[in-house]
């Protein structure tokens, strides 16, 4: 038996083959040169028939045969020159008919017939029948299979197509694909008959050796596809017909599937358009083992491509409801192949969306009947666990995304958020993000609160934690990485009137606050700025809506904020509360609304008391408590008084004492404010400014006791450039003495500072001295103030 | 020539989603030789954007930065100028230019480059120069009721100085120039 031979065995034989062939090829060519057509058929006939053996593999045989091959097309260029054998060409096809084995003689036939077609001296078709019709004689696999790959090799530039020399009269392109047709009709059988030789024990082997031989097969159906003449009428009515004919009932899995691949890749997209009906029927009546998805997958991507290749294609696709055809098809094969994987089903849904989305791009409806299919069918398997179902799933809802580039369009697809319900949390989160990405990518606005409804809906995996989600189990940098994307996301919700805005802020509010703890911190600070951009709105809308039935209102958006804000605080995330805090006020003091500003001055202020007691993040805070409590110009003088006495009290109070110091003279801006009418309490600046002096008068000693050096004197020049700056701004309480005196102190300092009588430099305090001289050179109203200071 | 990218209050993704696309198409790799940031990236994600324009890349820290790596303040030089940064918020009163000269005589710059008011600014001072680049993303603040988004470029050479200021107003990015030329007498008492 061949097949239990071992491979050195089968080397054995090949090799005893190849030397058969060398040995009578040799005497062959003796003949050929010698022009003695007796000798040439004995020493060819005894040469092919080393094609006769039975023991070796199909690759194994394909190298016997290429040697036979090389051989025969010599024979040919004799055959086909009378002057050297002598004989008409038709006497020759009658001589070589007497070659003893049958497998030479079909050989030399095959040879001949085609140096006869060439002649012209019989029509074509004749002779095609006939070599056909012979090569039944040869019912072994293997070398039948050969042989007719033979006849059709050199028949191949002889068919009678459109075109050809050998079409005309008697001889049409009809002949030409009957011919095919029935060599390949033949040639399937001989190669389905082989699954069916040799013991179970085999078969696996047998497989893969039938697989080495399919293209000889497929090679009938890529001629087929390349015959001139073909037609779509002769395709629809014979070709298609017949090749699924046999397709169907050889009832053999490797063949159907290679078949039908084969069809799909041969022939044209319109002729697949066109007999949709039968190419889909066929799909149907497959053996239950075939791949039947993988058939439909590359059918549906070959005519999505042809739908994109030109827009001038596409009323065919609706002309023959490609769409419904196939989806009836695929909902068929889903149902009827039970045992199909989940993958494979939405497999096909995702070529199915993607047909539709390039031939049908106006029909949502479509696209949410495909995604519907897709609910049922996860719907009928437990929880979806295979990773790479996972990924067509995750594929099946990229693509809306990806063709309408407007996530609003994805919003109205009703089976959108129930696909995502199937997916596993880890994925939920990857669409989520994909969504997100969409709309950022697109600078999509979603523009009203059911819209935003529906979104984060469908990315509420990000919003807050899913059941039986571990929260130990998540990367910490990718869940910034998501919370950030959501932070982002809010700036796209975004709608002109006023009161939608307020239901969108209201709707994201509503969910955000379920996200806990660890998402309030990346997500409060968007949704603050969102609805603070919201009051500058309709502050710059004026007057225009008073009262408070009217539900858009500073004030009312101002008490959500409030809310909003001290969740946060209480996360405890008290710096970044505190900051939010202050932007209310200012917000709230451009609406001219005093008591909300103030209550949430005071609530800054209480964050300042009980929760921030780091001494830099207390120098930050205070840095921003002054430097807006300075500019809000809402307040009266009673409140005004509090929230300065409050912040000054703050300040003095800092650990360091250089930002003790620092935080001190800064405070003297809350008591004089340049633009502001009626802050000018000169006095109290000074007050701040005297004791800022203390303070670093104080730093000085202590630096001085602890280190031995009083350090730089930079606090000393920070504070004269304060005396400067009120003395500019013409605070009465500032004298050019005061100046020239802090001046000649801190000349002091420098000199006690270095020990010696080298004139330390400081950059600060020359570049200070050299800007009064700069005012002084300059003149006018403040040169003159400059020159009452004498340096 | 040396061409130096100021930028800062993007407020990411506190205050506004990412940079204009404008932006990011003009600002690409390879053209800018130091980029000096003002804070209030605020996330990491823009940092690593700011770095693959260029990698030389100085920032200060901006209330809202989380991090702590940045400084208060920093001074560099480049060519024959001395340049001061800082976020601004510590400046009280804020966005106030005799206090920004203040700080300026303190960090004893040529170049001071301050953020915080989301208002672009370029004020010649005493023979230096005090620049605020505005706010990146045109974030929204508390100080300025309109906000462009808008950067500065600034091209060095000797002692001259180009500022370029990039404003996108309604959608189209519009171009000032402001020259400035450092007086040798800058840094020597008359």
């Amino acid at each position: 038996m061949r097949s239990l031979a071992g491979v050195e065995d089968e080397d054995k034989w090949l090799a005893e083959g190849i030397a058969g062939i060398q040995h009578n090829a040799f005497f062959m060519h003796r003949a050929l040169d010698a022009n003695n057509l007796r000798e040439v058929l004995k020493y060819s006939a005894l040469m092919l028939s080393e094609l006769r053996t039975s023991k070796l593999s199909p690759q194994k045989y394909y190298d016997l045969y290429m040697r036979a091959f090389d051989q025969l097309r010599q024979l040919e260029i004799f055959f086909r020159d009378e002057s050297r054998h002598g004989l008409p060409v038709v006497d020759l096809y009658e001589l070589v008919q007497h070659a003893g084995n049958i497998l030479p003689r079909m050989y030399l036939l095959c040879t001949v017939g085609s140096v006869y077609i060439k002649s012209k001296q019989a029509p074509s078709k004749d002779v095609l029948k006939d070599l056909v019709e012979m090569c039944r004689g040869i019912q072994h696999p293997i070398r039948g299979l050969f042989l007719r790959s033979y006849l059709a090799q050199v028949s191949r530039d002889k068919l009678p197509e459109i075109g050809s020399d050998y079409e005309g009269d008697a001889n049409t392109v009809m002949d030409a694909v009957e011919f095919v047709l029935q060599n390949f009709t033949e040639m399937n059988k001989l190669w389905v008959r082989m699954q069916h030789q040799g013991p179970g024990t085999v078969r696996e082997k047998q497989k893969k050796e039938r697989n080495e031989l399919r293209d000889l097969v497929g090679k009938n159906l890529h001629v087929l596809g390349q015959i001139e003449g073909v037609d779509l009428e002769m395709y629809k009515e014979t070709v298609l017909p017949r090749i699924l004919e046999q397709v169907v009932n050889c009832k053999d899995e490797l063949a159907q599937y290679y078949l039908m691949e084969c069809i799909i890749q041969v022939f044209p997209d319109e002729y697949h358009l066109q007999t949709l009906e039968t190419l889909l029927a066929a799909c149907t009546q497959l053996m239950p083992t075939v791949d039947t998805k993988i058939v439909l997958t590359q059918l549906m991507d070959r005519l999505s491509n042809y739908a994109a290749s030109s827009p001038d294609v596409l009323h065919e696709f609706l002309q023959v409801e490609a769409f419904a055809k196939l989806s009836n098809a695929i909902g068929k094969v889903i149902d009827t192949q039970l045992e199909m994987p989940i993958v494979g089903a939405m497999t096909l849904f995702v070529s199915l969306l993607t047909f539709t989305l390039r031939v049908h791009p106006d029909r949502l409806d479509y696209v949410d009947q495909v995604l519907g299919a897709c609910v049922v069918k996860l719907s009928s398997v437990p929880k979806l666990e295979d990773a790479r179902a996972m990924k067509q799933v995750v594929a099946l809802l990229s693509a809306p995304l990806e063709k309408y580039s407007d996530i609003v369009t994805a919003l109205t697809l009703s089976n959108y958020p129930r696909v995502m319900d199937h997916l596993d949390d880890g994925t939920n989160k990857v669409m989520a993000m994909l969504i997100i990405q969409s709309i950022m990518k697109n600078d999509s606005c979603i523009s009203t609160a059911d819209k935003v409804e529906v979104l984060f809906e469908l990315i509420k995996g990000l919003i807050k934690d899913l059941d039986g989600t571990d929260m130990e189990e998540l990367d910490e940098e990718d869940f910034q990485e998501e919370q950030n994307s959501v932070a982002r996301l809010i700036h796209m919700l975004d709608n002109e009137e006023p009161e939608e805005m307020l239901k969108i802020i209201c709707v994201v509010r509503k969910h955000l606050m379920t996200g806990g703890s660890r998402r309030l911190p990346f997500t409060v600070p968007p949704l603050v700025f969102s609805a603070l951009r919201l009051v500058r709105q309709l502050e710059s809308l004026g007057g225009d809506i008073v009262g408070e039935d009217v539900p858009a209102t500073p004030r009312k958006i101002f008490q959500i904020l409030n809310q909003t804000i001290e969740v946060l605080s209480s996360v405890p995330c008290p710096e970044l509360a505190l900051r939010l805090y202050l932007q209310c006020a200012e917000a709230a003091s451009d609406c001219d609304l005093e008591p909300v500003a103030y209550e949430f001055f005071t609530q800054a202020f209480i964050l300042y008391e009980e929760e921030i007691a780091d001494s830099k993040a207390q120098v930050t805070a205070i840095h921003l408590i002054v430097g807006t409590l300075q500019r809000i110009n809402v307040f009266g003088v009673e409140n005004r008084d509090t929230l300065t006495h409050k912040a000054t009290g703050y300040s003095a109070r800092l650990l360091k004492k250089p930002d003790q110091c620092r935080a001190v003279y800064a405070c003297s801006h809350l008591f004089w404010v340049d633009d502001l009418d009626g802050i000018r309490d000169g006095e109290r600046a000074l007050l701040c400014l005297r004791r800022a002096l203390r303070i670093a008068n104080a730093a000085q000693q202590m630096a001085n006791a602890t280190r031995g050096n009083s350090g730089p004197v930079t606090l000393f020049v920070e504070i004269l450039n304060k005396y400067i700056y009120f003395y500019e701004k013409g605070n009465p309480h500032i004298t050019p003495s005061d100046i020239q005196s802090l001046i000649e102190l801190i000349n002091t300092e420098m000199q006690s500072d270095n020990g010696n009588t080298t004139i330390h430099s400081d950059p600060f305090f020359t570049s200070t001295l050299r800007y009064i001289r700069f005012q002084k050179q300059k003149g006018g109203l403040l040169g003159d103030k400059y020159d009452l200071i004498k340096l | 020539m040396v061409l130096v990218l100021a930028l800062g209050d993007l407020h990411v993704p506190h205050r506004a989603a990412d940079l204009p696309p404008k932006f990011k198409s003009m600002l690409v790799p390879g053209k800018i030789q130091h980029i000096i940031c003002t804070g209030n990236l605020c996330i990491k994600e823009i940092h690593d954007y700011l770095k693959t324009i260029c990698p030389d890349l100085h920032i200060v820290r901006g209330e809202f930065d989380e991090d702590a790596r940045y400084p208060e303040n920093k001074t560099l030089t480049i060519g024959q100028f001395k340049l001061g940064l800082c976020h601004g918020h510590q400046v009280i009163p804020w966005g106030d230019l005799d206090s920004l000269a203040m700080l300026q005589r303190q960090l004893d710059v040529d170049i001071l480059v301050t953020g915080h008011t989301h208002q672009f600014t370029a004020y010649k001072h005493e023979g230096g120069v005090v620049i605020n680049p505005g706010s990146a993303t045109g974030a929204y603040s508390s100080i300025n009721q309109d906000v462009n988004p808008s950067f500065v470029l600034m091209d060095i050479d000797g002692l001259r100085v180009v500022v370029y200021v990039y404003e996108l107003i309604d959608g189209e990015v519009k171009v000032d120039k402001i020259d400035f030329k450092k007086t040798s007498t800058t840094n020597s008492a008359p």
